[in-house]
This record gives C-alpha cells, sequence and structure tokens, in this order.
C-alpha cells in the first residue's frame, strides 16, 4: 500500500508505548468481538496521530476481513501497516507484535482465568443459570450479526441478489454437509461475474 | 452437561495436533472462523458437541477480546493447559497473518478491479450467510435448555430485535436480555441437580 503513503515521520518509541498502552486497554473493552474496536482504533491512529489516511485505513481492515482468518488480524495489519510508513520493513513487524501483542494479551489472560474459575465452579447455581440463559441470547446474535452483514451490502443489482445468496448459503449450511469452500468459491464467481 | 455413561469424547491427541486443526480451520475461514469452527469441531471431529459450544461460545462472546481467540483459548487450556491454549492461538494466527502480509504486500492495485471487487462481494455475502446459518444449526441446542422453548424463543427474538432491528450497542442490550435470561435460568434451575 506504498502509493498512498502518508509521508509519516518514523515512530519515536514513545509513539510505540502509546500505540501499545492503547491497545492494551481497547483489549479489556473488546466486547463482541475485535471489530467493535475498530472505531476508537481509527480515532487514535487516523485522527488523533495521524499515522495512516482513511483510504489506508479501511483498506487495512477489508483486507484483512475478505482474507482466511479471523477478524482480529486487522489489528495486525494496522500496526504493520503504521510501522511500514513510518520507516520500513523492521519498523514494520516491530508495530505488528506490538499491536497485536497489546491487543490479544490482556482479554486473553482474562478469558484464561475466568473460564478455569468457571470450570472450577461448573456445579454451582450461578455459573448453570448464567450458561443456559445466555445460550438463547447468543444465538439471537449471531443471527442479528447476519442480518446487518446482509443489509449493508452493496451490489451491482440493488440488495436482492447479495441477500438471496446469503439465505442460500445459511440453508445450504444448515441442511446439508457441502465444504464451505465450494459456497464461498461460488460466491467469488458470481461476484467476478457480475451477477450480484 | 456430564456425559457419564456415553462413549468417551473424541479429544485432541497433543497440542501439535490443536495446533494443525486451528489451521486447517482459520485457513478455511474467510470472512469470519465461526462456520467452520462449528463445522469442524462438531460437526466433522466431535471435539464439543453442539451444547458444549453454545455454553463455550456463550462465554467467549461476553469475554472481552477475539471471540474465536478466546474459544480456542478455552479448547486449549481444557485439554493440555497453558500449552494447549498457545497451541490453538497459534494455529489461529499463524498461517492467516504469513498469508494476510503477502497480500497486504504483493496485490497492492488488486483492489481497484472490478472483478476482484465483485468476488469479494459474492464471498461477503456468503459469509454473512454462513454466520445465519451457523446461528440456526445451534437452535437445536436450545433443546434441553433449562428456560423452556417460550422463554428462549423470547429472548432470541428480543436480542435480534435489539441488535439487529434497534440497533443498541452491545453493552446496552446484553444486560436488557441477559440479565433476565439468567435469573430465569437461576430460578428454574432452583432444587435441581
Amino acid at each position: 500500500m506504498g502509493s498512498l503513503a502518508a509521508e509519516g515521520a518514523p515512530l519515536s518509541f514513545a509513539d510505540w508505548l502509546g500505540l501499545g498502552a492503547h491497545l492494551l486497554v481497547l483489549s479489556l473493552l473488546a466486547v463482541g468481538g475485535a471489530i467493535a474496536v475498530a472505531p476508537d482504533m481509527h480515532r487514535y491512529i487516523v485522527v488523533q496521530q495521524g499515522w495512516l489516511s482513511d483510504p489506508q485505513f479501511a483498506a487495512s481492515i477489508a483486507l484483512a476481513q475478505a482474507a482466511p482468518g479471523p477478524n482480529v488480524l486487522f489489528v495486525a495489519l494496522l500496526g504493520f501497516n503504521v510501522g511500514w510508513h513510518g520507516g520500513g520493513a523492521l519498523p514494520a513487524l516491530l508495530g505488528l507484535a506490538i499491536a497485536m501483542g497489546a491487543m490479544l494479551l490482556p482479554s486473553s489472560l482474562l478469558t484464561l482465568a475466568i473460564t478455569r474459575w468457571l470450570h472450577r465452579h461448573r456445579e454451582d447455581r450461578a455459573v448453570r443459570a448464567f450458561k443456559q440463559g445466555m445460550a438463547p441470547v447468543v444465538i439471537g446474535l449471531l443471527l442479528a450479526t447476519a442480518w446487518i452483514l446482509v443489509g449493508s451490502q452493496r451490489g451491482l443489482h440493488g440488495l436482492a441478489p447479495l441477500a438471496t445468496l446469503s439465505v442460500a448459503v445459511a440453508l445450504l449450511f444448515w441442511r446439508t454437509r457441502l465444504h464451505l469452500l465450494w459456497m464461498l468459491g461460488a460466491g467469488a464467481l458470481l461476484g467476478a461475474l457480475g451477477l450480484v | 452437561m456430564n456425559a457419564a455413561a456415553a462413549p468417551p469424547q473424541p479429544a485432541p491427541g497433543s497440542p501439535r495436533h490443536l495446533f494443525w486443526a486451528c489451521s486447517a480451520i482459520a485457513l478455511q475461514g474467510f470472512g469470519g472462523v465461526l462456520a467452520v469452527v462449528q463445522r469442524e469441531l462438531v460437526d466433522r471431529r466431535s471435539w464439543l458437541t453442539r451444547e458444549q459450544f453454545v455454553e463455550d461460545w456463550a462465554v467467549a462472546q461476553t469475554l472481552p477480546g477475539p471471540n474465536v481467540v478466546n474459544l480456542a483459548l478455552m479448547l486449549g487450556d481444557r485439554h493440555f493447559g497453558w500449552r494447549g491454549a498457545v497451541a490453538a492461538v497459534a494455529g489461529l494466527l499463524l498461517f492467516p497473518l504469513v498469508l494476510l502480509l503477502a497480500l497486504a504486500l504483493g496485490f497492492e492495485g488488486l483492489a481497484e478491479v472490478p472483478a476482484a471487487q465483485g468476488a469479494l462481494r459474492g464471498m461477503a455475502a456468503v459469509a454473512a450467510g454462513l454466520v445465519a446459518g451457523t446461528a440456526l444449526k445451534l437452535v437445536v441446542a436450545l433443546r434441553g435448555n433449562v428456560l423452556g422453548p417460550v422463554a428462549c424463543a423470547l429472548a432470541m427474538a428480543v436480542t435480534f430485535g435489539a441488535v439487529a432491528l434497534l440497533r443498541l450497542p452491545l453493552a446496552a442490550a446484553l444486560p436488557l436480555v441477559a440479565l433476565p435470561a439468567c435469573l430465569w435460568a437461576a430460578w428454574r434451575l432452583k432444587g435441581r441437580r
């Protein structure tokens, strides 16, 4: 993404420290997935510090969403790009390590501590009530996520063809064992041919 | 969920086994990994039952941090302690990260090609459908839920309405539905083992 380079100055030690500290805090606020912190990262990296431009930030998120793997990798790519525009390959790898480490460490340690505690107290009524009570809530949340993802799309021929594709995939995944890569390949093909 | 009399549940053999299983899952997960996790861990390998998956997912999603990473941490830690947790998360992140950097550096101009944009659009629609399909599959896991079918349907519908239709932020929507649901579950569990 060099063509859009924001002529960033090399980042100082204090800059890296600031980025790391910012992400350490965001990590513990990231309820609902990593993408939930994207607006705040935009505010910090683009608006406040000016390390990346708006298109660079948007491209990082779009690429990480399209590539395979957990969505949280967009944080790694942002750290990489901040370093890349601020000096080259070595700062880029440093940025990647700082961003990913700071994003994952606090939430992971908390998750490990809490799940171990939950496991020790798995027969307690409060723990069982929490897991049983949350089950329909998180399934409703998944349906809501799918609804929002489908509705936020912009197709060549409006929303209907894309929404139809989504519904067909949902039914196929639910009722058949068709491999996911076939469905993704079909979606990519339909899109590349300009049919959706 | 204790399975006292049931045959032993399949499980990963080693942290290394877990690492490769998670790598395979992550590399299939375009636009989100959850559908692949459910298909691989529940349907194919049976390392988790549907009920266990929903319970673990409830915890993973409620805690801060990337949901799928949290789920991998829980799975790895349960089988091999912190070594398993590290192996599972490393598997989930390592190869996709390398691939992502290669894409970022190698295909700068690709995003402007209309066919590539179209392909991404189609894949995003598929990814959205996969999330919905995963939810549909998990509904079955509510069959034995202590809330009962009516309260389950109500909790699901209110969550959906609050988040998808009213667009309430998660921090507002979760307590609104989760608190009554958990309290109702606690009341129903009273005196039951």
